[in-house]
């Protein structure tokens, strides 16, 4: 019962999150609409007893790429101009409402083989396991450790002032 | 009287000899221009074994089984199933005739030349091209497969192109070679097209297979007419019949004696030798030997005719071997093959004979012209005597040789075809007419032109006497029938009947008669002079104009034909093909490339939004796709 | 009305659907950088409910999850990097101003 309705309010704010990011004009309110967004999915990994990523999705998305974004929009001088639309506003339209029907229809459609078993909980000892004991995903890991190595590197010499 | 059988290998030297004395000759050329005798010594000593051995192996056929000598030689383009066709030697009354004309006129003419061609500095080219023709044309006689006669008669042809042009500095010459070649490769093309029906019909160009009654009978008779009527063109070509007969009189623009050889008694015969070779097939083929009888009867008048005017001595003689020609091919066509090669083999004699003697009077004079000639019996008497009897021969009076070969042409056309036999008739009493008229013009009366004429050396009479005894008496091999014996099934008589017999005939005693008259025409006309000839020529001037422009045939040939039927007409149509339409195709190809190139670039803006909203209603028209599929 | 899988499903393809509209339709790249994040967190959403209905035990859609947010990460940090160094060469960060591949 709790959850439910925990769902559909993180669910509502979720929308108006990212309908705040596409159509405000203000460039400050986009970003500001783009952290409830994250926020209400982080609170929708805790109604899917998701907590070590819940906590996670808050850290990364809100504590770093959400404030990155900002610093970028203030960096960035067209703060006057604002959020303009560019001029495939229709194309786009139709291509989101055509994925939107497409991506829904064929979820409904699907027979979903749900299992009726509870769910781990917490999270953080099994998902701990899986990616670093023996015989798990450590190999990935690593990958993700040298993608992220790689990212700052080629994100600082990018943007270096020459 | 039992001859031993001539060896094999002696008989492919037959004409492997001169092909080695043109090879040995050939590379004196170029380095040693100073030495030319030997190239002489080596020509005329391949040629005179040749000749001895022709001989032999006349003797040899006359007593083999069969009448007929054959000798497989190499294999060419085996492919799986045997060899498609092999290159051997035929040797029957036919050929073994032939090889001992060509080998004797080419020797005595040979001879001739090292005295005419004396002070020429392209000595050594001369006898290295007279060895190569004599070569060939043995060549193309002892062939037994058509595609080595074919081989053979392109070769001759080389060798005719290059001796009219001998003298290249001179543009005339040039163009006659020219003109000659590709006026033969005309009739080759029908040559060329008969060898493909004939090989498509019957699977093979064998020349004894060919003639058999088995693989006749298997050919249907339409396709039998092709081939033959092909043949019959490559003829017309070499043998210079009307419509194809332009080249041979602009041909004398070569030297005398290779006039003598190659365009008046074996080259120009190469074609009736080939209907004769391949006479089953003409019987075989209906229609074929009517248009044969009937395109050698008109050629026979067509050139007499334009005989009677010309003013140049080679032209006469020109005009007058495409006559004998025609009444050749009347001869084999209505009375079988040796009427046809009697005629040729006594027309060979006589006619270079002519030619040589012409050559001699030219030697005298330094010129060709009638003008300019005129009582030169007193001032060179040899060459007065040989070519008279020569004429005498031609004219066909008895007991001379040509009566005899005439005699059988005109009887074998008045039971086939009376109206041809007119035609012939008429042509007697031209040819006979024409020949004197030279004789009269040229050694009787006064002497009109300027050179001081003297007689011709040792060197080139004795070669025109040993011709002058065949060209007097080679009409009596026939006399007993020995000759129709030998070549075909006639029976024998006696000798003297033969000879004198004849003439109890009226056949014989009317062509005599014509021959006769056309002689007294001459002789009232320009000894006696009754009428004077220019009367003659205002009076029948029109006909005098068709002649001497030949019946505007050179005209219709280059005006209408070549320039403005080919030249302006199909050629530019070809160009217009070739430029707009394929061209515009092409070119039209190329700019809708680039057009549509040029639409479609715009595709590429450069902006990334445009890509992502393709990709995505891409991706959604894919997936849509697939749903409604499933 | 239970929130069940689809409820969860349901809503990803409409939070995707709206960031790809954004993506689409913008004129700032920063703001398409932000919706391009959204259509990433959809996604993350989905693998997510995925994980808690099908294999509840397992939990192999959250690993799927994290890997993903690893990345998503790395490519904004490089992508602003990108923008900001646009921005000093011509001082706009107009989507439509970045043409030069074209013909």
């Amino acid at each position: 019962m709790g959850i439910n309705i925990a769902f559909w309010v993180l669910a509502a704010l979720a929308g108006i999150g990212a309908l705040i990011v596409v159509s405000a004009r203000s460039l400050f309110r986009t970003a500001l609409g783009l952290v409830l967004c994250f926020l209400s999915i982080a609170g929708l990994f805790f109604t899917l007893s998701a907590d070590f990523l819940g906590i996670v999705q808050v850290l990364i998305y809100v504590g770093a790429i959400a404030v990155l974004l900002i610093v970028a929009v203030m960096l960035t001088r067209d703060v006057e101009k604002g959020n303009l639309p560019s001029t495939l506003k229709i194309p786009a339209l139709v291509s989101g409402i055509a994925f939107m029907g497409l991506s829904v229809w064929v979820m409904l459609n699907t027979n979903w083989p749900v299992s009726s078993e509870a769910p781990t909980a917490p999270t953080t000892s099994t998902l701990g396991n899986l990616l670093f004991s023996q015989g798990g995903l450590v190999l990935a890991v690593e990958i993700a450790a040298m993608l992220i190595l790689a990212a700052l590197i080629g994100a600082i010499s990018v943007a270096r002032e020459k | 009287m039992h001859i031993t059988s001539i060896p094999s290998a002696l008989i492919w030297a037959v004409w492997l000899l001169p092909l080695g004395a043109f090879a040995l000759i050939s590379p004196l050329i170029r380095p040693f221009p100073g030495k030319a005798e030997p190239a002489s010594y080596i020509s005329i000593g391949a040629v005179g074994i040749s000749f001895a051995l022709s001989l032999w192996i006349l003797a040899s056929v006359m007593q083999a089984p069969d009448r007929q000598i054959l000798l497989h030689g190499a294999d060419w383009l085996s492919i799986t199933g045997g060899p498609l066709f092999n290159f051997g030697l035929l040797i029957d009354p036919l050929s073994a005739v032939m090889l001992s004309v060509v080998t004797s006129v080419s020797l005595m003419v040979q001879v001739y030349s090292r005295a005419y061609m004396h002070s020429d500095p392209s000595y050594l080219r001369y006898f290295a091209l007279i060895s190569l023709f004599t070569a060939a044309m043995l060549g193309l006689i002892v062939s037994s497969n058509l595609l080595s006669t074919f081989a053979f008669w392109e070769l001759v042809g080389l060798s005719s192109y290059l001796l009219i042009g001998f003298w290249f500095h001179r543009p005339s010459a040039v163009a006659a070679a020219k003109k000659a070649f590709l006026v033969t490769r005309i009739g080759d093309v029908g040559f060329l097209a008969a060898l493909l029906v004939l090989y498509t019909k019957t699977g093979t160009l064998d020349i004894t297979a060919l003639n058999s009654p088995a693989v006749l009978s298997a050919v249907s008779g339409a396709a039998l007419t092709w081939a033959a009527l092909g043949l019959f063109l490559g003829a017309m070509g070499k043998s210079g019949q009307f419509p194809l007969h332009v080249w041979l009189p602009d041909a004398m623009e070569g030297p005398t004696p290779v006039s003598a050889l190659i365009h008046a008694a074996t080259m120009v015969a190469a074609g009736v030798f080939l209907v004769a070779r391949m006479y089953p097939l003409f019987q075989a083929a209906p229609h074929a030997l009517t248009v044969v009888a009937i395109i050698g009867a008109f050629s026979a008048v067509f050139a007499a005719t334009m005989g009677l005017v010309m003013k140049d001595i080679k032209r006469v003689l020109a005009y007058s071997t495409i006559s004998q020609l025609g009444l050749m091919m009347l001869g084999i066509a209505t009375g079988g093959v040796w009427v046809g090669i009697f005629y040729l083999f006594n027309h060979a004699f006589f006619k270079s004979l002519l030619f040589l003697g012409a050559g001699s009077v030219n030697h005298a004079t330094g010129t060709f012209d009638l003008r300019e000639m005129g009582g030169l019996r007193k001032k060179i008497p040899w060459t007065f005597a040989f070519f008279v009897l020569a004429a005498v021969s031609l004219s066909g009076i008895w007991p001379l040789a040509g009566f005899f070969s005439k005699e059988g042409v005109l009887s074998a056309a008045l039971d086939k075809q009376p109206v041809l036999f007119g035609f012939a008739i008429l042509t007697t009493f031209l040819t006979a007419f024409y020949i004197f008229r030279v004789v009269f013009l040229v050694f009787f009366g006064d002497y009109r032109g300027s050179h001081g004429p003297h007689e011709s050396s040792k060197v080139m009479l004795v070669p025109m006497g040993l011709l002058a005894v065949p060209a007097v008496a080679s009409g009596w091999l026939n006399a007993n029938g020995g000759f129709e014996h030998f070549l075909g099934d006639g029976a024998t008589h006696g000798f003297w009947s033969g000879i004198i017999g004849v003439l109890a005939h009226p056949l014989a005693l009317s062509s005599l008669l014509a021959a006769l008259l056309g002689v007294f025409t001459a002789y009232v006309l320009y000894i006696r002079v009754w009428i004077s000839p220019n009367k003659i020529k205002w009076f029948f001037r029109s006909p005098y104009a068709i002649f001497t422009r030949k019946y505007g045939m050179d005209e219709l040939y280059e005006n209408v034909i070549v320039r403005n039927l080919l030249y302006r007409g199909v050629f530019r149509a070809a160009e217009w093909l070739d430029s707009v339409v394929i061209g515009g195709v092409s070119t039209g190809i190329a700019s809708l490339t680039t057009g549509a190139g040029r639409v479609l670039k715009r595709v590429q803006t450069g902006q990334v939004q445009l890509y992502a909203v393709v990709t995505a209603v891409g991706i959604a028209a894919i997936v849509l796709i697939a749903l409604v599929r499933s | 009305m239970t929130a069940g899988l689809n409820s969860y499903l349901v809503l990803s393809a409409v939070l995707f659907s709206i960031g790809l509209y954004g993506t689409l339709s913008r004129k700032n790249a920063v703001v398409v950088l932000m919706c391009v994040e959204i259509m990433l967190n959809a996604a993350n959403l989905s693998l997510v409910a995925f994980s808690r209905f099908v294999t509840p035990v397992a939990l192999s859609g959250q690993t799927v999850a994290i890997f993903s947010i690893v990345v998503a990460a790395a490519e904004v940090a490089v992508g602003l990097a990108v923008i900001i160094a646009l921005y000093r060469q011509r001082n706009s960060v107009d989507v439509n101003d970045i043409n030069l591949l074209k013909w």
